[in-house]
């Protein structure tokens, strides 16, 4: 059974168009999109999140289209951590995270028990605990970055997106959130889809890779599987070899020679 | 600013607002053609006292200060909500059309139906929900973004100060009256007046308490709000109809007057920061002793002739502001 499935979904915004795209998420699994710049990453994962609407076709939760779905019930199955563009407030990373419990509180109602051991929980899986009573801004991008996933664990969904949140991180934090977006994946069985530009990180940390091209699903299948140089020629019309080294893809270009 | 800095800024500056009302008040039923010293008005205030003072401090200054004090409150309470729903700082009940919206309706009551003006503060509510619904009617396009209502208000207080000015003209005759409470002021207002606004005021500002936690997650952004399983436009709608009220509740019965909306959140949040659960209550207190203490110079400095509180705001306000802008990132 798949955790999200799209049937026959057609989306257009300005030029750009999603056409008759048809897709499956595996359950508790752990997927990356990936493809170039303007393929409909984020606009997919978007559409999963009910950020945008779809024209046509429909998305499923476990079999339920996502439509059907009421707001509040939405938000405590799948949350999603949106490109980190954003302002932030002058607030700490404790009360950013107890953001997280919005869904689940009732009204106007302050955080109860339970939500606050779900906040100590977050912020200790993502390392937190000694960070947070740090306002956001003396934060670097990494430890940021955990603090917003920690936000989104907090919200206790079965579904996690993630829109390219290895951007603008340096190599260490990028391996440090995949690790952490690894362990979240096999210790409470989370279903994560994320948006990544690594392919390398993509093909050796994911189950599962979609590969996009303007605007529909080019592949999707097991990273060993797909990542090939073909595809890199007609996906990202580039000339390179892969090479797997524990299992970790490397992608080597051939250089041209000027 | 670090977590206990922030503490201590907010324990500052509540207790330098309350010193603040405690002199805004003090000074306000102390200072005038007539000087009342403290113990004859604790004697007043007891029901004791002598005759004149009696009827200066409880039938003239009393009443005008408690005005004073709800009309500052309910426009910083409106300015700080605007601000933060619509994401920018130029939304001021004043600038975006909500107060000219009141001021119409009020200066159409007083020219052509001046046998009704007890209905004013009513028809003021009237004038400036109308003017707002306009807005985000102006503004819809699946969904009214923050800009856009900025810009159809801006366009709308240009529209309805237009209707102001040709109301004017077309009843020059009739005018004497309406210009005095055009520039906003509190001169004349008594009881009656308190008696017109304070339930409206008090149940508007306790209402404002409710927006905070929604507000707090709007400062998010509006996708983060949805994720977190907000009906934003709703919240919007409803946070920008209630600030349009609060503005009404001033306009009725205090005229234009601007820039305390805008102001004094900013300075609140320049000094302590973004979060509703201080902005709010801080720049209710701020408004309110902020338009006390400037109706309280406006009818002394210049004795015997009173200046509206409106003017003297807005001569020190735009200035102010200007300096603010250019010290410090304020957009």
């Amino acid at each position: 059974m798949g955790a999200l499935k799209i049937k026959n979904l057609t989306f257009s915004q300005g030029a750009f168009q999603i056409n008759q795209l048809s897709l499956a998420i595996e359950e508790g699994k752990m997927t990356a999109i990936v493809g170039p710049n303007g393929s409909g990453k984020s606009t997919l994962l978007k559409l999963f999140a009910r950020l945008y609407k779809a024209e046509e076709g429909e998305i499923l939760l476990k079999d339920i289209p996502i439509t059907q779905i009421g707001r509040k019930e939405f938000s405590q199955k799948i949350t999603m951590l949106l490109q980190s563009k954003e302002i932030f407030p002058n607030i700490t990373v404790e009360e950013l995270v107890s953001y997280g419990r919005t869904p689940h509180q009732k009204g106007l109602s302050r955080m109860n028990k339970e939500d606050r051991e779900i906040l100590e929980w977050a912020l200790h899986e993502c390392q937190l605990m000694s960070y947070k009573d740090r306002m956001l801004h003396t934060l670097s991008g990494g430890e940021l970055q955990r603090a917003r996933i920690a936000m989104a664990l907090a919200q206790k969904t079965e579904v996690l997106l993630l829109d390219e949140p290895t951007t603008y991180l340096d190599i260490t934090h990028v391996m440090e959130l995949m690790e952490l977006m690894k362990k979240i994946n096999q210790k409470y069985g989370m279903t994560i889809v994320m948006v990544l530009h690594e392919l390398s990180f993509a093909g050796a940390y994911c189950d599962n890779l979609v590969v996009m091209k303007k605007g529909s699903v080019y592949k999707a299948g097991n990273p060993q599987d797909i990542l090939t140089s073909k595809l890199l020629e007609e996906v990202y019309e580039i000339d390179a070899m892969i090479k797997y080294e524990n299992s970790f893809p490397m992608i080597i270009p051939n250089k041209k020679n000027w | 600013m670090d977590v206990s800095e922030r503490k201590n800024r907010r324990i500052v500056v509540i207790i330098t607002l309350l010193v603040l009302l405690i002199v805004a008040i003090y000074t306000g039923l102390s200072l005038g053609a007539v000087t009342v010293n403290l113990s004859q008005i604790l004697q007043v205030l007891k029901g004791n006292g002598e005759e004149v003072y009696r009827t200066i401090i409880y039938n003239l200054r009393l009443p005008r200060i408690i005005i004073g004090l709800l009309v500052g409150a309910c426009l910083a309470a409106s300015g700080a909500l605007l601000q933060g729903v619509m994401k920018n700082p130029l939304a001021d009940p004043g600038i975006i059309g909500v107060s000219a919206g009141g001021g119409l309706a009020a200066i159409l009551t007083m020219v052509i139906f001046p046998a009704h003006s007890y209905l004013l503060p009513f028809l003021a509510f009237i004038g400036a929900f109308t003017a707002t619904i306009c807005i985000y009617l102006f503004a819809w396009d699946k969904g009214a973004s923050p800009v856009k209502i900025v810009l159809a208000g801006v366009a709308m207080n240009a529209l309805l100060g237009a209707m102001t000015n040709g109301v004017m003209v077309l009843y020059s005759d009739r005018i004497q009256s309406v210009i005095g409470w055009l520039s906003g002021g509190l001169n004349g207002r008594g009881w009656y007046h308190v008696e017109i606004i304070f339930p409206y005021a008090i149940v508007m500002l306790l209402l404002s308490f409710f927006t905070i936690k929604p507000m707090n997650i709007l400062i998010l952004g509006d996708d983060s709000a949805k994720l977190l399983g907000q009906n934003v436009e709703w919240i919007r709608l409803v946070i920008i109809l209630l600030a349009s009220f609060l503005a009404g509740i001033a306009v009725s019965v205090a005229g234009l007057i601007g820039f305390v909306g805008l102001v004094v959140p900013h300075m609140i949040r320049l000094l302590i920061g973004e979060d509703y659960r201080y902005l709010l209550p801080y720049s209710i207190v701020g408004g309110a002793v902020l338009v006390v203490l400037a109706d309280t110079v406006a009818r002394t400095a210049f004795d015997p002739i009173e200046l509206p509180v409106g003017i003297l705001l807005a001569a020190l306000g735009a200035p102010f502001f200007i300096i603010l802008l250019r010290k410090r990132r304020i957009v």
